[in-house]
C-alpha cells in the first residue's frame, strides 16, 4: 500500500477561511450553552470580531501569491482582494442583521416552525427576540464565499459554492413579517438553487473527462489542468463547451444574470431585508470572483469560443434587469431588477480579458457593494406598524417627511445611475473603458443604452420621494439605531469617496489584478 | 495677479455659498436670499478681475491650472479659459446675482424651503462654471452630467403646472445624450492613449470611421441640450413650467453648454467628421430655426413661447458655427453672449408679468400697458433685443452670422433670413396680445397687475438692458476676445475664410 501523501497547507494563508468557519462552529456552541438572553449580544460580538480578524489577516497577507492545499485553494492578488472586500461588506450587512431597535426584537423570525399568519405568527411578530441562528449561519456563508473566490479546482468550487448557498437559503425563510412570503421565497431560491448547482456538477463532470488523456498529465479538475487540457486534450471539444456551458449555469445563477435571474425579485423581496442587502453585496462578488477565476484562468485560451455566448448573456441581463426594473412597483423587487442590470454590467468587466479589466471588475463589485447594503439600509428604515412599507406608492412624499434619509437614498439612486461624483460612475468607467479597449464596443453600447432605461425607474423613486405630495399612508422614517446608522453612514461615505477619489481603491485592485496559475 | 488661481476659485466659491446657504435657519428666508446674493456678487467681482487681467492678444488658453485627480486614468482637474469660455462665465456671473434678486419671491409659493432653493441656484452656478472652465474632458463630462441634478430639482420643486413631467422630461433627456457622450468620451480616452487632457487629445490623429462615431457621440449630447431640432422637445415644457429665474438660466446659459461643447470638442477633437458632418448640422439648424419660430407663434404660454424662440436662435447659432467662416464663428459666439442677455431679460420680465397675473396664458392678458407701462416697455425692449433689432446687441450677432454664412453657403443664408421676419412675427404679436390693445377686464381686478415694476425689479433688468444697448454698439470689447479663439477653432478644422472678391476671381484681382 503506497502512503498516502499529505499536500503541504499554508495555513497563515487561508487562516481568513479558518477563522470564519472556526467561529461558525463556536457560534453554534454559543446556541447550545449561552443563557438567551445574552446569546445575541455574545453572538454577533463574535461574528463582527471573527470578520475584523479574518479581514487582519487578509491585509497581513496582502503580499502572498500562492497555490496552496495541493491544487485546491489559490492566495493570490484577485483572492485577496475580494476576500477583502466580502469581509468589509459582510461586517456591513452584520450591522444590519444585528440591529434591532429598527424592529423590536430584530428583522428576524423568533421562531422559524411557527405556522405562517397564525395567532402564534402574529404574536412573534409583535416584538419576541429573533433567532440568534442566524449570526452562524451567516458566518458559514461567509466562510464559504471566502472560499469560493479562492477555489483552485472545481471540486473545492463546488463545495464553497454549497457551503454559502445553504445557510442563505435558511436565512431568506426567516423574515419577521410576511412569513409566507418569505419562506416562498426560501422554497424557490433552494429549489432552483440546487438545479444549479446539479448543472454545475454535471459540468465538472463533463470536463473531468475532457481532461483525461493528454500524455503526461493526469485527469483532474485544478484550473493549471483545465488549462493545459484546452490546449492539447484529445477529447472532443464537444465535451469542454458543454462542460463549460454548465458550469456557466451554475455561476451565473448565483450572479443573477438573465435567463437564471428569475428567482432574484422573488428571494430579494421575500428575504429578511438585511439578509437581502447581505445577498446582493457579497453574493454578488463571491459570484463574479468565480467567474472571474474559471474563465480567465481555467478557460482563459477558449475565450475566442465563450465570449460571444456571455456577451450575449450580458446584454440579455442588462436589457432584461434594465427593462423590467421599470414596470416595478415595489421597492424591493426594483433593487433586484436594477441588481440583475448590475450583473450585466459586471459580466462585460469579465470579458475584457486585461489587467484593468479585471481590476474594474473588482472595482465596480466594491463600489456597487457599498451602495447597494445603504440602500437596503434605508429600505429597512422606511416602516409602519406592519413593517417595512415596501411598496413604492408608499414613498410618495417621503423627502418631505424625513429630508435627511430621502436625501441619502437619492444619493444612492442617483449613483445606481450612474451620475458623475458617485461610485456608480467611476465603476462604470473602471470597466466599460477596459471593454472597449478589448475591442466589446457592442458590449459597451448596450451597457450605455441599458443605463438609459434604467435611469428612468430610479428617477420615478426621485419623483415619488421629492415631488408629489405626502399621502396619508406615506410612513414615516424611523430614526436607525447606531448599527444601521453605522452601516449606512460607511455605505453613503463609500459611494461618495469612491466616486470622488476613486485613485487608492483602484491602486490596490489594478496592484491585485494578477491571478496565480 | 494672472497668477491667482481664478477658474478653480471661482468654481469653488458657489459651492461653498451653496453650502453656507442650504445650512442657514429655514424660519430665516431673508438671510438666505441676503447671503446667497452677496456672494453671487462676489462671484461677479471676481469674473471681472479675472475679465481684466486676460490678455486678448496672448495664448489662447489662459489660466491654466492642472491638479492630479485619478490618475490611473489620465483625469486631472485641468481648468483653463478660451475667449469662448471667457465671455460665456461672464454671463454667468452677470446672470447669477440678477436671477436671484429677481427670484426673490418665487420660492415662496411652493411651500418648499427657500434656503435650499438659493443654495440650489449656486449650485446650478457652480456647475455652470466648471463645465465652461474645464480643460480636461473628464472634468467636462462630470460637470456636463452632474449640472442636472440642481436643475431636475429647481424645476421639479419650485416649478409650475406639470413640473414633475418637465423635471423627468429634462433629466431623462439630457442623461440620454450624456449616455451617448459618455461612451464616446471613453472612446476617446482609449483611441487618445488614456489621457483626457484637451491639449493632447487635440493632437491626436484618429482613423476616419473612428472618428465620425465619436463625433456623432459628443454631437447628440450637444444637440440634445443645445438644444437643436429634432432634440428639443424637452425645452419648452422644462421652459414652461420652471420657475422664471431658473429657467432664464436653464436657457440662457445652460443650453449654451451644447454650441459651446461643439466648439471647444466637436470642432477641433474631429476637424475631418466636423466637415464630413456639417451639412447635415446646417440643415438641423436651418430647420430649427423656421420650424421653431412658426412654432412660437402659435404659442399661447409665455414661457413656453420664450423657449421656442430660443430654439430657432440656437438655429441661428448652429448655422454659425458649421458654416466655418470667422465672422460666421464671431457672430455664433456673440450671439450665445447676446441670447443669454436678451432671452435671460425677456425670462426674468415675463416671469414678472405672470407672477402679478398668476397665469401664463397669452390670452389671460391684453391691455396690460395700461396698468404697468414700465413694465410693458421692458417686455417691449426684451422683445425687440430678442427679434434682433439694430441697435441691440443680438442684431450684430445674427448680421456676423448672416453674412459670414453667405460667404459660403448661400441657400442657408437665405432661408435663415427668412428667421428674422418670423422673428417679428412672434415677437410683435406677442407683445401686442400682452400689453397693447383694450385693457382685459379680468386684468384690472387682479391686484398684483396694480404694481408696476419696484425697485429691486428695476435693478434686475437695468443691467441687463444697459448691457444689451451697449454692445448693439460698441461690440468691439468682447469681439476682441472671442476674435482670435474663433480664429484658432477655424485653424484646427483646417478652414480659411474665402478671400473677398468683387467682380472678377481673387487671381484675376491680384494682377
Amino acid at each position: 500500500m503506497t502512503e498516502l501523501k499529505l499536500p503541504s497547507i499554508d495555513y497563515a494563508a487561508i487562516s481568513p477561511i479558518l477563522i470564519m468557519l472556526g467561529t461558525a462552529l463556536l457560534g453554534v456552541l454559543v446556541e447550545a450553552l449561552v443563557p438567551r438572553r445574552w446569546r445575541h449580544v455574545v453572538q454577533l460580538t463574535l461574528a463582527l470580531l471573527a470578520v475584523l480578524a479574518a479581514l487582519t489577516m487578509v491585509v497581513l497577507s496582502a503580499d502572498e501569491r500562492i497555490i496552496t492545499a495541493g491544487q485546491a485553494l489559490a492566495i493570490d492578488g484577485p483572492t485577496l482582494f475580494l476576500q477583502g472586500a466580502i469581509l468589509v461588506l459582510a461586517a456591513m450587512a452584520l450591522l444590519l442583521i444585528g440591529d434591532r431597535s429598527v424592529e423590536r426584537g430584530g428583522a428576524f423570525v423568533a421562531q422559524a416552525a411557527v405556522t405562517a399568519e397564525s395567532a402564534d405568527d402574529r404574536r412573534q411578530a409583535e416584538g419576541r427576540n429573533g433567532l440568534t441562528e442566524v449570526y452562524p449561519l451567516t458566518t458559514f456563508a461567509i466562510g464559504g464565499m471566502l472560499i469560493f473566490v479562492a477555489a483552485n479546482d472545481l471540486l473545492t468550487m463546488f463545495i464553497a459554492l454549497e457551503v454559502f448557498s445553504l445557510p442563505l437559503y435558511l436565512l431568506c425563510a426567516l423574515a419577521r413579517r410576511r412569513r409566507l412570503l418569505s419562506q416562498e421565497a426560501a422554497m424557490k431560491y433552494f429549489l432552483l438553487g440546487a438545479y444549479a448547482s446539479a448543472f454545475f456538477l454535471f459540468g465538472v463532470a463533463l470536463i473531468y473527462g475532457f481532461t483525461s488523456g493528454i500524455p503526461g498529465r493526469t485527469a483532474g479538475v485544478d484550473f493549471a489542468t483545465i488549462h493545459a487540457a484546452v490546449g492539447e486534450s484529445p477529447a472532443s471539444p464537444v465535451l469542454l463547451f458543454a462542460g463549460m456551458a454548465l458550469l456557466a449555469i451554475g455561476l451565473l445563477f448565483k450572479a443573477a444574470a438573465a435567463p437564471f435571474h428569475v428567482w432574484t425579485p422573488d428571494v430579494y423581496q421575500g428575504a429578511p431585508t438585511p439578509v437581502t442587502g447581505f445577498m446582493a453585496a457579497c453574493t454578488k462578488v463571491a459570484a463574479f470572483g468565480a467567474l472571474l477565476r474559471v474563465f480567465q484562468v481555467a478557460f482563459a485560451d477558449a475565450n475566442w469560443d465563450f465570449t460571444p455566448v456571455l456577451g450575449a448573456v450580458a446584454v440579455l441581463t442588462m436589457l432584461v434587469g434594465a427593462v423590467l426594473a421599470v414596470t416595478q412597483t415595489d421597492i424591493k423587487r426594483l433593487l433586484a431588477y436594477s441588481s440583475i442590470a448590475n450583473a450585466g454590467y459586471l459580466l462585460v468587466g469579465v470579458l475584457a480579458p486585461s489587467r484593468d479589466g479585471l481590476a474594474g471588475t473588482m472595482f465596480y463589485l466594491v463600489a456597487y457593494g457599498f451602495s447597494v447594503l445603504a440602500a437596503f439600509a434605508v429600505v429597512t428604515l422606511v416602516r409602519d406598524e406592519d413593517g417595512e412599507a415596501t411598496h413604492l406608492s408608499r414613498w410618495a412624499g417621503l423627502g418631505r417627511r424625513s429630508p435627511f434619509f430621502a436625501a441619502l437614498f437619492t444619493f444612492i439612486l442617483l449613483a445606481f445611475a450612474g451620475i458623475p461624483l458617485t461610485s456608480g460612475f467611476t465603476s462604470k468607467f473602471a470597466i466599460f473603458g477596459p471593454a472597449l479597449e478589448g475591442g466589446q464596443a457592442w458590449l459597451v453600447i448596450a451597457g450605455v443604452l441599458t443605463s438609459m432605461v434604467l435611469a428612468f425607474p430610479y428617477l420615478r423613486v426621485v419623483v415619488m420621494m421629492w415631488l408629489s405630495e405626502p399621502g396619508e399612508s406615506t410612513p414615516t422614517v424611523t430614526v436607525p439605531g447606531g448599527l444601521t446608522a453605522a452601516a449606512l453612514t460607511i455605505g453613503v461615505l463609500a459611494t461618495l469617496v469612491l466616486g470622488v477619489a476613486p485613485a487608492p481603491l483602484l491602486d490596490l485592485a489594478t496592484g491585485a489584478a494578477e491571478f496565480v496559475r | 495677479m494672472s497668477n491667482f488661481p481664478f477658474l478653480s476659485v471661482l468654481t469653488v466659491a458657489p459651492l461653498v455659498g451653496a453650502l453656507v446657504v442650504a445650512f442657514l435657519p429655514r424660519h430665516r428666508p431673508e438671510l438666505a436670499k441676503q447671503v446667497a446674493f452677496a456672494w453671487s456678487l462676489l462671484v461677479l467681482v471676481l469674473s471681472v478681475v479675472m475679465w481684466v487681467s486676460f490678455n486678448a492678444g496672448g495664448d489662447r488658453f489662459q489660466f491654466r491650472e492642472s491638479y492630479s485627480w485619478i490618475p490611473n486614468w489620465g483625469v486631472s482637474f485641468t481648468f483653463a479659459a478660451d475667449g469662448i469660455a471667457l465671455v460665456m462665465l461672464m454671463l454667468i456671473a452677470v446672470l447669477v446675482p440678477l436671477v436671484i434678486l429677481a427670484s426673490w419671491h418665487d420660492a415662496e409659493s411652493s411651500k418648499r424651503s427657500v434656503p435650499v432653493y438659493f443654495a440650489l441656484l449656486l449650485v446650478l452656478e457652480c456647475t455652470m462654471i466648471g463645465v465652461f472652465a474645464a480643460a480636461d474632458v473628464f472634468l467636462f463630462y462630470v460637470f456636463f452630467e452632474v449640472m442636472l441634478v440642481p436643475m431636475y430639482f429647481l424645476i421639479g420643486s419650485y416649478g409650475g403646472h406639470q413640473r414633475q413631467y418637465a423635471a423627468v422630461k429634462f433629466f431623462l433627456y439630457s442623461l440620454v445624450g450624456g449616455l451617448f457622450m459618455l461612451a464616446a468620451v471613453i472612446g476617446l480616452w482609449v483611441v487618445g492613449g488614456k489621457t483626457f487632457d484637451w491639449q493632447a487629445l487635440s493632437q491626436v490623429d484618429i482613423s476616419t470611421g473612428t472618428e465620425r462615431w465619436l463625433f456623432l457621440g459628443f454631437f447628440l449630447a450637444f444637440a440634445i441640450k443645445a438644444p437643436f431640432f429634432p432634440f428639443h422637445t424637452w425645452l419648452p415644457d422644462a421652459g414652461g413650467a420652471a420657475p422664471a429665474g431658473a429657467a432664464a438660466l436653464l436657457v440662457g446659459v445652460l443650453d449654451k453648454v451644447g454650441t459651446f461643447g461643439i466648439l471647444r470638442y466637436c470642432l477641433p477633437l474631429f476637424p475631418e467628421a466636423s466637415k464630413w458632418f456639417a451639412p447635415w448640422a446646417l440643415a438641423l439648424g436651418v430647420i430649427g430655426i423656421v420650424y421653431a419660430a412658426l412654432l412660437a407663434v402659435g404659442q399661447n404660454d409665455l414661457k413656453r413661447l420664450v423657449s421656442y424662440t430660443s430654439i430657432a436662435h440656437f438655429g441661428f447659432i448652429g448655422v454659425g458655427i458649421f458654416a466655418f467662416t470667422t465672422q460666421a464663428g464671431t457672430g455664433a459666439v456673440l450671439y450665445m453672449l447676446n441670447h443669454g442677455l436678451a432671452t435671460g431679460l425677456l425670462f426674468l420680465v415675463v416671469g414678472m408679468l405672470i407672477s402679478r397675473r398668476g397665469s401664463s396664458l397669452i390670452s389671460d392678458f391684453g391691455g396690460a400697458g395700461k396698468l404697468v407701462p414700465v413694465l410693458a416697455g421692458v417686455l417691449f425692449f426684451a422683445g425687440l433685443a430678442s427679434l434682433a433689432l439694430p441697435g441691440t446687441a443680438p442684431f450684430i450677432s445674427e448680421f456676423l452670422v448672416l453674412i459670414g454664412t453667405f460667404t459660403v453657403n448661400k441657400p442657408v443664408a437665405v432661408i435663415a433670413t427668412l428667421g428674422i421676419i418670423l422673428a417679428a412675427a412672434y415677437v410683435l404679436w406677442m407683445v401686442q396680445r400682452t400689453t397693447q390693445g383694450t385693457l382685459n377686464p379680468a386684468l384690472s381686478e387682479v391686484d398684483g397687475m396694480r404694481r408696476d415694476l419696484n425697485l429691486r425689479e428695476k435693478v434686475v433688468v437695468a443691467p441687463l438692458i444697459a448691457l444689451i444697448v451697449l454692445l448693439g454698439f460698441f461690440p468691439k470689447p468682447v469681439t476682441d476676445v472671442i476674435n482670435p479663439a474663433v480664429q484658432a477653432t477655424m485653424d484646427d478644422i483646417g478652414r480659411t475664410d474665402p478671400a473677398p472678391s468683387v467682380g472678377g476671381t481673387v487671381q484675376e484681382a491680384a494682377k
